[in-house]
């Protein structure tokens, strides 16, 4: 029952993400990885709700937090798409990815473990 | 429509290696017992290997004359998109911190990007330097 929780959230979670990603990189600057940017910060505050709050229920946990959440994120396109800006010298977006990501994403991540009923 | 006819292939691939990507990161993480609690190793094995497959991939995609169009959607932004997670790598940094455990926190938020970008680029210069022997 787990895995066919685990690979429900995850058959919606990966096609919005590449769909999210198209999206959002059709509207603002190609040359900054914002797709990936949007996905992982919004990911990061879904699953803070879902795992912070006290009356969690593992099935939920199944669906949204490992199945849903863990495919909308991505920690490999991230990583990649970082050393694609490093190799074409573009330092500054490279390290700007790195430190935004990083930044929003345990921000996100705290404010919705905060708000988690 | 018919670019939804189009793009329904491609979201069809990434459906089903996100399904994938994810039973294997499931079931990676089950091998840390204390998977809720702890340190999350499993989770940083998980996004490292993850981002050492990109990195071999995308050298070998580059280097295929004409790649099947659904493989690099497939293979990935499903599996190892689905595979790896950003949402619990900021997510149990939090968990860390609100238990008060703050050195752990910040290891575990500062070790998983320098490793995961590592990783890729090990996974890029590896298989670039395979290549170029190959055709030496």
């Amino acid at each position: 029952m787990t895995l066919l929780l685990v690979a429900a959230g995850a058959a919606v979670g990966a096609p919005l993400r590449y769909v999210v990603d198209r999206w959002v990189q059709l509207r603002l600057d190609g040359a900054f990885p914002w797709g990936t940017l949007v996905v992982n910060v919004v990911g990061s505050f879904v699953l803070g709700l879902v795992l912070g709050s006290p009356s969690r229920d593992p099935e939920l946990v199944a669906l949204l937090a490992t199945g849903f959440c863990g495919a909308l994120t991505t920690y490999s396109t991230f990583g990649y798409e970082t050393l694609r800006l490093l190799e074409d010298g573009a330092w500054s977006r490279g390290a700007a990815n790195v430190l935004v990501s990083m930044g929003a994403g345990l921000g996100a991540a705290a404010l919705g473990w905060t708000l988690a009923w | 429509m018919s670019r939804l006819r189009r793009q329904a292939p491609v979201l069809a691939v990434i459906a089903a290696g996100g399904v994938l990507g994810a039973l294997a990161r499931h079931g990676a993480a089950s091998l840390q017992a204390d998977a809720g609690t702890g340190w999350p190793w499993a989770i940083l094995v998980v996004n490292v290997s993850g981002c050492l497959l990109i990195g071999v991939l995308m050298a070998v995609l580059l280097d295929l004359t004409a790649p099947h169009r659904l493989l690099r959607p497939f293979l990935g932004i499903g599996v190892l998109g689905g595979y790896t997670t950003f949402s619990t790598y900021a997510v149990d940094t939090q968990r860390l911190l609100a238990d008060g455990r703050v050195a752990a926190a910040l290891t575990y938020y500062l070790v998983t990007p320098v490793l995961a970008l590592s990783a890729v680029w090990i996974g890029t210069a590896a298989t670039r330097a395979l290549r170029g022997r190959r055709r030496a």
